[in-house]
């Protein structure tokens, strides 16, 4: 970590700053826009494998990375689009990755599941469901063996699905135990793949499941991204000064199925309608800086085009370029450098 | 231009598609999420959902049309005022193959993918001793926490974690005193979670620290195999070479005496099938100190496969802070020229037993220590075989996918003109370990399966 002369340590305004809620709105529809193109590109056959589309979710990474400092790092599960972009990553380089394209973030081996920025502070993008939380714990613990003041905060991402997982509650007794600077995010969507919360879990506020570690918790309005910078930034002050780790639970929403596979029987299509109509967390934002004059119609749709712009030249530049040399298929697999140090 | 809607590709399989019926019909306005056509797949029946907001223009294909390539157009949406004299062309007829979707790429494989051949790194010698270099005595247990102290000393970032391994002084009395030189900070007992640990181990490592995590045993590292094997292994080539995970895991394997089988597993070719991974299983006193600060200082995940019956077990260690052996490397511990025996950690009793015993007789055998089992040192053996013309392997582990199954793969391959007797195995018997004395011991390597052994190759009378 280079030292800046000179260093935020912990921002404070609970209120969101004016252009932060304009550029709110456009990063938030970056992803989303980012989302429906890659579910376009799917369905084409373009993309392989596993894809899981994080639209709907999309105040919850914006929120977190408005209120996180620039060394803060993030770590989460598959569903890791929204993460890399909202951590500044370019959608080109993300696209190409979805493609297993040469300029991917990952240079094609990992795909839609595994992506990585360590200049950004992303580390992925981990395939196996609550595995990101031991790893995301141990982010936490070299911040805090590095003796800093106002160490780096490890946002670590999880779903309700994942806090079933046994290594989840591993990971809350040793972060609570040695107050590590952990900040677990549940990024709750009511649905583990097709099992809904109620038909998994026996304690459904899940922000009460760091309880018995003595881990705080909080239930967050995931679909307003005001509310998610708020607590985020108090949950983060918290880890930040020594008291342990948080727990924030984001109630939030997928639109999309688990994967681009998912025939979505769990769940009633009113369901989801409503949720886009009443809840999205694009509108919400849209509406309110409309009324409150920090933009108009006008402004809006502009913002809307350049997202469109920037997406359809970030896909249709990765749909361009190559497919791995192959020479690249037996590198990567050790690190060529002996007794570093 | 107006959207055209596709026969969607709706899993990572599906090439075909029904439409089981349309939800619209022309002229029908439609918003982003609205539900289009039934489709069914190889899988199930999906909805298909509209990209965008328009105008249902045109339904190219009728409903209960099956084996639709994927990519074909079925309908078109109109957008903003479009009509559908915008519509520009008929569709394509149905292609037979749905055409690759990828630029073309060259598919010649590389050149050394005829004969399957393991992730390699560069490997260099064992580092030459003086011949007046000072030597002390110590047991493995010894060695082992010099090499922890000295790497703790020099590189603040190396720290020890594991249960017992602080105020306990370690299960096995390995960390024996680190917690007095370094503190609580650098040596860290944790609660029972060896998936915790193995995972937190590996963000601390992915963060730049270099974790030495201990495993009472390693029987207890099953319950960390998918952070060994998923994370540590696999970050490094799933993020394009992005992330590092610089970390030991170590601790005793394979069986002690009388534990039974959840306590007795040798993990040898579990982890040296992992492409990812450096894995060593030291025999003696100095190589168990050259290999675990070698580990240390790798920038890969390194496992260290120790094992509890030798770490009593004295020799000559050098004296020396920089003493580090390269993995990758095997040792021939006796020289020999009638049969080649190889082996690893404890099994290497019997191997040397067997040549002592054998050489009364006028067989003279080469021992091999491999030492490292991830990579392998195969060179070393094919040259002996070379010599030999004849090869045992002696493991603990059981014979199904061995490391000797293994080694017998590559001499067949590289050596198989030299050979002047089939390739034996002495390996652990394919049981569970039995907890009774002779059972055992009847289960287990013994200094006479490997003479047996050796006869069999020799086509000796024992």
């Amino acid at each position: 970590m280079g030292k800046k002369p000179v260093k935020q340590t912990q921002k404070t305004n609970k209120l969101m700053r004016e252009e932060d809620l304009v550029s709110s709105y456009h990063d938030m529809l970056l992803i989303r826009r980012f989302e429906e193109r890659a579910g376009q590109l799917y369905g084409l056959g373009k993309i392989g494998g596993f894809c899981h589309l994080y639209s709907g979710q999309e105040a919850v990474v914006t929120g977190i990375a408005k209120a996180k400092l620039p060394e803060d790092q993030m770590i989460t599960a598959y569903r890791d689009h929204g993460h890399i972009l909202a951590c500044g990553v370019d959608p080109y380089n993300v696209m190409a990755e979805l493609l297993g394209r040469a300029d991917g973030v990952s240079k094609g081996k990992g795909g839609s599941m595994h992506m990585f920025d360590v200049d950004k502070h992303f580390y992925g993008g981990h395939g196996i469901v609550g595995a990101q939380v031991p790893i995301g714990t141990g982010l936490a613990f070299a911040n805090a063996y590095k003796e800093d003041k106002n160490p780096a905060v490890s946002i670590t991402y999880f779903g309700d699905g994942a806090s079933n997982q046994g290594q989840v509650y591993e990971s809350f007794n040793m972060a609570a135990l040695w107050k590590l600077p952990v900040l677990y995010i549940i990024e709750n969507n009511q649905y583990a793949m097709g099992t809904s919360v109620e038909r998994a879990s026996a304690q459904t506020d899940l922000s009460q499941r760091g309880r018995s570690f003595g881990i705080e918790g909080r239930q967050v309005d995931g679909m307003d991204i005001e509310a998610v910078y708020a607590a985020s930034l108090e949950a983060l002050e918290h880890a930040r000064s020594g008291k342990g780790p948080f727990i924030l639970e984001m109630k939030t929403y997928r639109y999309s199925g688990h994967s681009m596979s998912d025939p979505a029987k769990y769940r009633k299509r009113e369901e989801v309608k409503d949720m886009r109509q009443h809840h999205d967390p694009i509108n919400m934002l849209k509406h309110r800086l409309i009324e409150r004059k920090l933009m108009n119609e006008e402004e809006a749709k502009k913002i809307q085009d350049d997202v469109f712009d920037v997406i359809e030249q970030a896909a249709n530049k990765a749909l361009e370029n190559v497919e791995p040399d192959s020479s690249a298929l037996m590198t990567d697999i050790y690190v060529e450098e002996n007794h570093a140090g | 231009m107006p959207v055209e809607v596709v026969m969607p590709a709706l899993s990572p399989t599906m090439e075909q598609g029904k439409i089981a019926s349309w939800t619209v019909k022309e002229g029908d306005k439609v918003e982003a999420g609205d539900v289009l056509a039934e489709i069914e797949t190889d899988k199930a029946l999906v909805e298909l959902e509209a990209a965008a907001d328009g105008e249902v223009g045109k339904l190219v294909i009728e409903a209960g049309t099956s084996d639709i390539p994927v990519n074909t157009p079925i309908a078109y949406l109109l957008r903003d005022g479009e009509a559908l004299s915008d519509i520009e062309t008929a569709p394509a007829p149905v292609p037979e193959k749905p055409e690759t979707p990828f630029p073309a790429v060259s598919e010649q494989p590389p050149a050394s993918s005829v004969v399957p051949q393991p992730a390699t790194v560069t490997i260099a010698a064992d580092p030459e001793l003086p011949a007046d270099a000072e030597m002390t005595e110590q047991s493995v247990r010894e060695a082992l926490r010099d090499a922890m102290a000295e790497e703790m000393r020099r590189d603040e970032t190396v720290f020890v974690i594991g249960e017992e391994v602080a105020e306990y002084e370690g299960a096995y009395k390995v960390t024996q005193g680190l917690l007095d030189e370094f503190g609580a900070k650098r040596v860290i007992d944790t609660p029972i979670v060896e998936h915790g640990i193995a995972g937190l181990g590996v963000g601390a490592a992915f963060a730049g620290l270099r974790p030495v995590v201990e495993f009472m045993t390693f029987n207890f590292a099953m319950q960390a195999i998918d952070q060994i094997i998923n994370s540590a292994a696999k970050t490094h080539y799933m993020s394009g070479g992005l992330v590092t995970c610089p970390i030991v895991f170590r601790g005793p394997n394979g069986a002690a005496r009388r534990v039974a089988a959840q306590h007795s597993q040798d993990f040898s070719a579990w982890y040296a099938h992992i492409p990812g991974l450096k894995v060593v299983a030291p025999y003696t006193a100095a190589d168990a100190k050259g290999l675990l600060k070698a580990a240390i200082r790798d920038p890969n995940p390194v496992l260290v496969l120790e094992n509890e019956l030798l770490y009593s077990v004295k020799a000559d260690v050098p004296v020396s802070d920089d003493y580090i052996l390269p993995i990758g490397r095997a040792k021939i511990l006796r020289a020999g020229s009638d049969v080649t025996l190889v082996s690893h950690s404890r099994s290497l009793d019997a191997c040397l037993e067997a040549a002592a015993s054998l050489s009364a007789e006028g067989v003279d055998c080469e021992v091999i220590d491999l030492r490292s089992l991830r990579p392998l040192d195969t060179a070393t053996v094919i040259a002996s075989v070379q010599k030999t013309n004849r090869l045992v392997t002696v493991e603990e582990g059981w014979p199904v996918a061995g490391i000797g199954a293994e080694i017998s793969a590559a001499v067949q391959s590289e050596a198989f003109d030299y050979l002047d007797a089939p390739i034996t195995r002495v390996t652990g018997l394919d049981v569970p370990l039995p907890y009774a004395d002779n059972l055992e011991k009847m289960a287990l390597p013994s200094t006479d399966k490997v003479i047996q052994a050796i006869n069999t190759v020799c086509y000796r009378q024992g």
